[in-house]
């Protein structure tokens, strides 16, 4: 990494954390639209846990709740 | 006796008194079957994500149920039949949640919860991170 210019700190990124995990987590509720949109592209996917940094547990309890709240028409299945 | 969540949608046309009467009717067979109806939320006519039988739009009810199974089944029976209803939702859960639900609260509660934590920002402070320490040199 000799070429990086020495103007420059090497990079480091804050590492990020599971909001939901923990003693004080957000709770997940497929109601709460406006909190499961966060964790979907403006197309309506749901972001992958690699970018959200969600732990493992939780991730599958998150896409569940988009799941049904994309039942309950509350989110959509695509949007365009 | 278990506890369960209910959501159902009821189609656009209808009004908010014949919506009300619909929750009632469907409180009684609850209540027939010996159980009990802890809470009854009217969010209101919502917009549908996506449309649902041609309606854009759907009034949301949330029920908080304390019944035995059969009075649940029985509920859900008589809403597969009604015509009015675009689509159920039951789960059962641990406890009851007395709160009102995230489809009630208002925009203003709802945003200074999630104050510390915002996503958007957390994605792009991956570049902003990088620009604004190279200026800091």
């Amino acid at each position: 990494m000799s070429e990086v210019p020495s103007t420059r700190k090497p990079f480091f990124r804050r590492r990020k954390t599971c909001p939901f995990s923990g003693p004080d987590g957000i709770q997940i509720d497929y109601k709460d639209v406006k909190l499961l949109q966060k964790f979907t592209t403006e197309r309506g996917k749901i972001i992958p846990s690699r970018i959200t940094a969600v732990s493992q547990k939780k991730q599958r309890e998150l896409a569940h709740a988009i799941k049904r709240a994309r039942f309950l028409a509350l989110m959509p299945y695509v949007l365009d | 006796m278990a506890f369960y969540e209910t959501v159902f949608i009821a189609r656009q046309d209808l009004s908010a008194t014949q919506v009300e009467a619909l929750a009632a009717s469907l409180t009684d067979i609850i209540t027939q079957g010996q159980g009990d109806v802890a809470k009854t939320e009217f969010c209101g006519l919502r917009t549908l994500a996506y449309s649902i039988k041609k309606n854009r739009k759907g009034h949301y009810v949330l029920f908080n149920i304390n019944a035995p199974s059969a009075a649940v089944k029985e509920m859900e029976r008589q809403m597969r039949l009604n015509e009015d209803i675009l689509r159920f939702l039951t789960l059962k859960l641990d406890k009851l949640d007395s709160n009102p639900s995230p489809l009630m609260q208002s925009k203003q509660s709802r945003d200074r919860r999630y104050e510390s934590f915002d996503m958007g920002d957390r994605f792009d402070s991956m570049d902003l991170e990088e620009t604004e320490e190279g200026a800091k040199e």
